[in-house]
């Protein structure tokens, strides 16, 4: 036993001196993970580094605004841009986690239009810049179509008798508690105000009671297109990219419903007291040009923050024959009936929504 | 004593080679050796005080403490003391409050305000950010014109949420985390049922943890038994199978337990095949409590065999021989002579399998489903989405004080002397 335990001892020594070698770097960029990161490599790490001649290190993490406030307020600051959801980065933003950043330091689109008019609605933020726009939607196998009409709204998901079968959906009430109230008839333009009322929040949870027993909670965002492609179940709520990276990256015959589809930003921000400031400032500039958010389309399914990017986007990196503007959110056709995810709704009410949604799982 | 008396050298000491009194060399030598023995110790004290004693100490505190709102208002914080909490605010209060949001908004310091209080009275953490965009605005009278920037600083329930805050020492986490609630005015309240949900995990953890425990147990015992009996070459092998699982990552461990249970998974196929059950009416093994149960104790056996084995090791087969050659059966000299000394590492192994137990997390998010969460996923939500540090180390404080409590209980009834790791 004594040299198993050697042996181990060795290998966890080596990787310590691995992690430490790792320390020399010029830039800490912080993202998801899979294949979203790999589409930020793709298009804004590798052409930043050929510019600029500097290393970047990718890391991952899971999202949540914890570690960023553990290093300020440690004074450790070791991650110099981060990818956050709006929500978070509104969040960090007041509670003084974050760098401002100068909007005029940004680059103009093609055309001269300045970059405060060249963003869409939201994506400028006192902290933040944002890259893409990405949704929850929901997916089925489309090889297992047992005897019924192909899907089309929201109300579809929740009709257990012509769809039977289980559902993934995301243990979580954000938009859990919005698809709810939309599949029961509430148009997206109402669906906060009526959930911000008594009434609405029972109105979702009744909704959701009549498929409780029918669904499979899904936490981590690689999960749902492995409950569908395992036959675990018949739809599952799922983030877009995630959905067309399976069917077109691993050849899984899914197909997603658009209606009643959440969008959301996920922005770049900067922690207070990042070492590499002046870098990390050049690399957010550079990424969230008007080419490389359009050269990141090509790797994931989700829409440019910037609208002239819009009309640069271009194919899959793999299929020249896959044209990527009719998967963006964004598109006309798949934005008919679409909601953006109300981030002061949630800021308020998360804690609360929460502990009530896990009081009626348990129940 | 005699001796001494007779002695005359009890008036000279007996001195060293260097003149100096013996019994005085004698005590420099056993002080030196002795600073030796705390130098060698200082480190891991010194670790175990930096890594383990004071961080836990920490979080305690901050289960009780959380001064975010009386650093950030001050101003605030010394009118709302003065406050009976049930009359109206007074305009004093929102000179305060005007001047506290002011600063606050220079500070970029208004989100961990409004954060705090919205732990307090969800829906106020808009209230405060958005006042303090507009607070530029206000005039004298500020109550009349606060309320017209947002009519929410009419509600006395407000002004008592950011009382209760402005209390740096408070119960109110604590008293949270038992589903219940601080009030200004009625003092500990039940918080209303629907989102009455702390009590109920903490009972399932323990619930949940005794039955991985019981289960490592009948599982692990007879495995531990064989280890210790069977000869060299076969338990060698038996070793590694043990030992294998328990070098693999726990996230393997957890996922393969998923393609093995689910119901498109590897045991539902095989039931539908032998005919135990139809195709449509396949068994939900995992995402609940079922598959919680199985996967925790997969990964958590080799910490209930590997204590069992170290003490059965030790018991020499000949009480064995001696009790079947005094006439008891091979069941009864089993049960009277056998078990009782494995009791060590019983202990030892039941502790350990369910103090790992209730602190686990990972497996109970994938494969816990609705009704398979444990109180550990409630405290990592506070700690990583929430934020709310404070309910977490209060959630955290009741656990460790749960175990415990059940350490003691268990060094009562069996003895911690009586506990071998190995």
């Amino acid at each position: 036993m004594s040299r198993f335990t050697k042996g181990l001892m060795a290998v966890a020594g080596m990787s310590l001196c691995v992690s430490t070698a790792a320390v020399a770097n010029d830039l800490t960029v912080v993202s998801w993970g899979g294949a979203y990161t790999k589409s930020q490599v793709e298009a804004y790490h590798k052409p930043w580094m050929a510019k600029t001649g500097k290393t970047i290190i990718s890391e991952d993490y899971g999202g949540g605004i914890a570690e960023i406030k553990a290093q300020v307020e440690s004074g450790n600051v070791t991650w110099d841009v981060v990818d956050v959801e709006l929500a978070d980065a509104i969040r960090a933003c007041d509670e003084g986690l974050l760098e401002t950043i100068d909007h005029s330091a940004l680059p103009a689109a093609p055309d001269g239009t300045p970059a405060t008019a060249d963003f869409i609605d939201g994506a400028l933020q006192d902290c933040a810049v944002a890259n893409i726009v990405w949704s929850s939607v929901y997916a089925y196998d489309s090889s297992k179509v047992r005897g019924w009409n192909a899907p089309k709204t929201m109300a579809d998901f929740f009709n257990t008798d012509a769809y039977p079968g289980k559902r993934g959906m995301r243990k979580n009430p954000k938009v859990t508690l919005e698809f709810a109230l939309i599949a029961d008839g509430v148009p997206t333009d109402q669906v906060y105000d009526v959930l911000s009322t008594e009434e609405g929040v029972a109105r979702a949870f009744a909704k959701l009671d009549t498929i409780k027993d029918d669904v499979v909670w899904w936490e981590a965002g690689a999960q749902p297109p492995q409950l569908l492609a395992d036959g675990e179940v018949v739809f599952t709520t799922a983030w877009n990219g995630r959905v067309f990276n399976a069917k077109n990256g691993e050849g899984q015959p899914f197909e997603m419903v658009w209606d009643g589809q959440i969008y959301d930003l996920d922005l770049w921000v900067i922690p207070k007291g990042s070492k590499n400031k002046e870098a990390a400032l050049d690399f957010v500039a550079f990424s969230t040009a008007t080419e490389q958010l359009a050269a990141q389309a090509s790797w994931i399914s989700y829409g440019p923050a910037r609208k002239s990017s819009e009309g640069m986007v271009g194919s899959y990196h793999s299929d020249p024959s896959l044209k990527m503007a009719p998967h963006m959110p964004t598109a006309s056709a798949n934005f008919a009936n679409a909601l953006q995810n109300d981030f002061e709704f949630w800021a308020d009410n998360q804690d609360q929504l929460n502990e009530r949604f896990n009081a009626w799982l348990a129940q | 004593m005699a001796m001494t008396d007779a002695s005359p050298s009890a008036e000279v000491p007996i001195t060293a080679a260097d003149g100096t009194p013996l019994k005085k060399k004698l005590a420099q030598a056993l002080f030196r050796s002795r600073v030796r023995a705390v130098g060698l110790v200082l480190p891991l004290f010194a670790f175990v005080m930096a890594s383990f004693v004071i961080p836990i100490l920490a979080l305690m505190w901050q289960g009780v403490h959380n001064d975010t709102f009386a650093r950030y208002t001050p101003n605030l914080t010394q009118q709302l003391k003065q406050w009976d909490g049930v009359s109206q605010p007074t305009e004093a209060m929102f000179v305060a409050l005007v001047t506290d949001l002011k600063s606050a908004r220079n500070d970029k310091t208004v989100g961990r305000i409004a954060t705090r209080v919205n732990q307090e009275l969800p829906g106020t953490r808009s209230l405060f950010t958005s006042s303090a965009r507009k607070v530029k605005k206000a005039k004298p009278p500020y109550a009349e014109s606060m309320v017209k920037i947002n009519k929410k600083w009419d509600r006395l329930d407000v002004w008592q949420a950011m009382k209760l805050t402005s209390q740096s020492l408070t119960p109110g986490f604590y008293a949270t985390a038992l589903d219940g609630k601080y009030t200004v005015d009625q003092g500990f309240v039940s918080q209303v049922e629907n989102r009455q949900i702390y009590v109920k995990l903490f009972w399932r953890t323990l619930l949940i943890s005794g039955s991985v425990m019981l289960l490592c147990l009948l599982l692990g015992y007879p495995v531990a038994y064989l280890l210790a009996t069977l000869p060299m070459r076969y338990s060698n092998l038996l070793m590694i199978m043990v030992l294998l699982p328990f070098w693999t990552s726990l996230l393997v461990r957890t996922t393969a337990w998923i393609a093995i249970l689910q119901s498109q998974g590897v045991v539902n196929d095989l039931l539908v095949w032998i005919g135990i059950t139809s195709d449509e009416s396949r068994f939900s093994l995992i995402y609940n409590m079922t598959g919680t149960i199985v996967a925790m104790t997969h990964i958590l056996l080799p910490f209930m065999i590997l204590p069992l084995y170290s003490v059965m090791k030790t018991i020499p087969p000949t009480y064995m021989r001696a009790a079947r050659s005094l006439g008891a059966t091979p069941t009864l000299a089993f049960v009277k002579i056998y078990m009782p000394q494995t009791i060590p590492g019983v202990g030892a192994g039941g502790l350990l399998v369910f103090i790992l137990a209730i602190g686990y997390y990972i497996t109970p998010a994938l494969v816990g489903g609705q009704d398979g969460q444990l109180i550990s996923n409630m405290i990592a939500y506070h700690m990583q989405k929430s934020l709310n540090w404070s309910l977490a180390a209060a959630l955290g404080g009741i656990l460790l004080a749960g175990v415990l409590l059940l350490y003691w209980a268990y060094d009562r009834i069996i003895g911690i002397d009586n506990m071998k790791l190995g």
